[in-house]
């Protein structure tokens, strides 16, 4: 680790802090339906869209009215996405006459897109046409964010209102999270990328002679435009196969730190919109304080795990940190940051190859998973996640000296409590549950890339990320098969649906309740000893679920290598 | 529910124009316009013809050239064409090797890469970034130590004097950007085109 490497950490938490309230200003007043500077021009697209919807912005829907809307705006999409995919070999903007993507291809991409988890078992410059890649992967990943940040706006309300009978309408606040506050953000980010080099073309290929006399056809297409919301919208699913450790996603370090702000931005300034929608900043700030906790943690253990390196390779005399997987441009520093952003955040876009990293390095991108990336996490989905086991910290809270929680005025009652751990043990049943089944299955074995323990951990990060709605990989993992295309794909389905509903359900139930005044007895939920507990609960869940999975990987790999073993398939 | 679809049918064809043809379109239009070199791939044109993109590195092997990172990418068999095969620095397929830190293939790779290069400069000891894959396969930069490490074998091949060389490094050794992001590092392809220029 170096000054330098810090000082790169510090600037890029500097950022993203000083962005909060801004931002966090700003959501409240598009979500609130007051008018911004952007009003003037936004308003009437808006209104259109809601007349010939049959709606208006001051329909208000019932949490289960709200639940439907959002599950058939994701039926259709999903529906969109598979027939383009099939049908690109003819359709236009097709230049280098890419042939229709096979069904359980197109099925895992488009769940894959749709749900926000961007896992991608197919390399995008050698798969898709630039019309999927445009009117297919970037739709999803502009509407799958809204649709997040949506059920956020929700269940903020669910704690705001009192004795309401509704949680907002799902339209409106779809609509708004993408044309005011994704779109416009992404026209400035398009313009920054290519100014640093991203290729913003319809052009086909080009056509290189190298210096050696060689042929290279080097890969280009609408790449700007697809990244700036594949970060904005902590989707992560690249244009490119190397997805932003490729020069022309990432050309240099300001490219580089503009993608880990833009990862983070909307997910942090959404606890300060909680915070003021529930007339209390500092709630939002404990919140943040808590994901800022454990993800410096995180931060602390992949950079000292990557920086330090691997004692195999300097047992043959080359010393310094981890370089397999990574691009000089970043280093260490910045690729270490970069994972445990992006797997804080449900990015998964990333920046080096996590399956190259040291076995701590990458273990630290499967914890975020697992914890269901609570930490900032998806925009919109790391905040309503959170708040799930902000009920369940105040029900062990109450527990604890024996009176009835409440949190924020609400008393907290047994059905919601039910209602936080359906969402919260959803995630382990399908990351644990699908990797049992595929390491005892010939045809999940077959697809392991690497041998001994982390042939385990690349079957157990792919079930992770897809259930965390994250999209990273351990890319050794051959993923495109008919087994992990379909269950990959249910387990994102899984770890999306089976947490919104519920975290609806609670919105729902808010919102209906009274609010109960503050007393002496009430226990304060914006200070240390609230931090505090909210992340004992987090790491007590997190650590009993899954430590025995991650002894069998990482944990055990890391003391192997230590030990001075290696692995060689077959023996 | 029958009674949101038609609110969620309207809704994906309006964002599909708006997110997924206008946005993209209009971009593309106004990157084409302002900053077309860069909208295009910042090409690297000699002599009319194109020989790289100064972000994509490319495969050097000659003695006369620096020698870039190691490159896991893979393309068609030439003999082979239904098989893949190695082919550094495919540019229209990127990845990296996701060879794991344990994995026998890997330290028996990175030892077989230090002994070759230990040769051609046994004086100096063998930086880490000449020996591992770069996570895209394009990495167009090395360390300026990775630069300086093979200045002898490149000043003889060309019969250049090695100060000039070291010059040369020097002068396509690109620092921090304001000295605190990124890594300093050199842009491989450009310090050889500075190369050919110099020996005429």
């Amino acid at each position: 680790m170096t000054i330098n490497g810090w000082i790169q950490i510090l600037i890029f938490c500097a950022i993203v802090v000083a962005l909060v309230k801004p931002l966090g200003w700003y959501m409240m007043r598009v979500f609130n339906g007051e008018p911004t500077f952007l009003s003037p021009i936004l308003h009437p697209v808006e209104t259109i869209l809601y007349r010939l919807s049959g709606t208006s912005e001051r329909e208000e829907q019932h949490w289960l009215t709200y639940t439907f809307a959002m599950l058939a705006f994701n039926l259709l999409g999903f529906v969109v996405l598979y027939a383009l995919q099939r049908f690109q070999a003819v359709l236009p903007y097709n230049p280098m006459g890419m042939s229709a993507v096979a069904p359980d291809l197109a099925f895992n991409t488009a769940v894959s897109f749709m749900t926000n988890t961007n896992w991608q078992n197919y390399g995008g410059e050698s798969t898709m046409s630039y019309l999927v890649q445009m009117a297919g992967l970037t739709v999803q990943n502009f509407v799958s964010a809204a649709t997040g940040i949506a059920i956020a706006v929700a269940l903020i309300r669910g704690f705001s209102r009192t004795s309401a009978r509704s949680v907002g309408n799902f339209w409106a606040d779809m609509t708004r999270a993408t044309l005011y506050v994704l779109l416009p953000l992404c026209v400035v980010l398009t313009l920054l990328y290519v100014s640093r080099g991203v290729p913003q073309t319809l052009s086909a290929y080009i056509d290189a002679r190298t210096l050696e006399g060689a042929r290279q056809t080097i890969a280009v297409g609408p790449v700007a435009s697809q990244l700036a919301i594949k970060l904005l919208g902590t989707n992560g699913g690249g244009f490119f196969n190397a997805n932003s450790a490729h020069p022309f996603e990432n050309p240099d370090a300001f490219s580089n730190l503009l993608q880990m702000v833009s990862i983070f931005a909307i997910g942090a300034a959404l606890t300060n919109v909680f915070g003021r929608m529930v007339g209390d900043q500092r709630q939002g700030w404990a919140i943040l304080g808590a994901m800022g906790l454990i993800f410096f943690v995180g931060v602390l253990v992949a950079y000292w795990a990557e920086a330090a390196g691997n004692p195999l390779v300097h047992a043959l005399g080359v010393d310094g940190g981890n370089m397999e997987g990574k691009e000089v441009r970043f280093g260490t520093a910045m690729s270490a940051l970069f994972a445990v952003v992006t797997t804080a955040a449900s990015c998964g876009a990333v920046n080096a190859m996590h399956s190259s990293f040291m076995p701590l390095g990458g273990m630290i991108p499967l914890i975020n998973m697992e914890l269901g990336e609570i930490v900032i996490g998806g925009v919109g989905a790391g905040l309503y996640g959170m708040l799930l086991f902000v009920v369940l910290t105040m029900f062990v809270a109450g527990l604890m000296v024996g009176r009835t929680p409440e949190y924020l005025g609400k008393k907290i009652e047994a059905k919601d409590v039910k209602m936080a751990i359906l969402a919260i043990l959803c995630l382990p049943l399908a990351m644990l549950g699908f990797t049992a089944l595929a390491v005892v299955m010939p045809t999940g074995l077959a697809s392991i890339g690497n041998p001994g323990p982390h042939g385990f951990s690349e079957v157990l990060y792919a079930y992770v990320s897809g259930a965390a709605n994250n999209g990273s990989a351990f890319g050794s993992l051959s993923g495109n098969t008919l087994w992990y295309n379909l269950t990959i794909g249910v387990a994102m389905l899984m770890g999306r649906f089976l947490v919104i509903a519920p975290a609806l359900a609670i919105a729902g139930s808010m919102a209906a309740k009274k609010t109960v005044p503050t007393s002496a007895g009430t226990f304060p939920t914006h200070g240390g000893l609230f931090i505090g507990l909210l992340v004992g609960v987090i790491l007590i869940v997190g650590g009993l679920t899954f430590f025995p999975a991650l002894a069998l990987g990482p944990i055990v790999e890391h003391l192997s290598m230590i030990a001075g073993q290696t692995f060689s398939a077959g023996g | 529910m029958l009674r949101q679809l038609r609110p969620a049918l309207v809704m994906i064809v309006a964002m599909t124009a708006l997110t997924g043809l206008l946005y993209p379109l209009g971009m593309s239009g106004i990157a084409q316009t302002v900053m077309p070199d860069k909208a295009n791939g910042s090409l690297i044109t000699v002599n009319g013809q194109v020989v790289g993109s100064e972000l994509i590195g490319q495969n050097f092997t000659g003695e006369r050239y620096f020698h870039g990172r190691l490159s896991a990418t893979v393309g068609p068999d030439p003999a082979d064409p239904s098989k893949m095969s190695s082919v550094p620095y495919n540019a229209a397929n990127s990845g990296g090797s996701n060879l794991s830190p344990t994995n026998r293939a890997l330290i028996d790779h990175i030892k077989g890469e230090v002994e070759a290069r230990k040769s051609q400069n046994p004086n100096q000891g063998v930086p880490i970034d000449l020996v591992t894959t770069s996570g895209s396969g394009l990495d167009p930069h090395i360390s300026p130590e990775a630069a300086l490490f093979q200045v002898p074998r490149v000043a003889m091949a060309r019969r250049l004097p090695e100060d000039l060389v070291r010059q040369l490094v020097a002068e396509h050794t690109e620092d921090r950007m304001l000295g605190l992001l990124g890594e300093p590092r050199v842009n491989v392809l450009k310090l050889n085109l500075a190369l050919d220029r110099a020996n005429g």
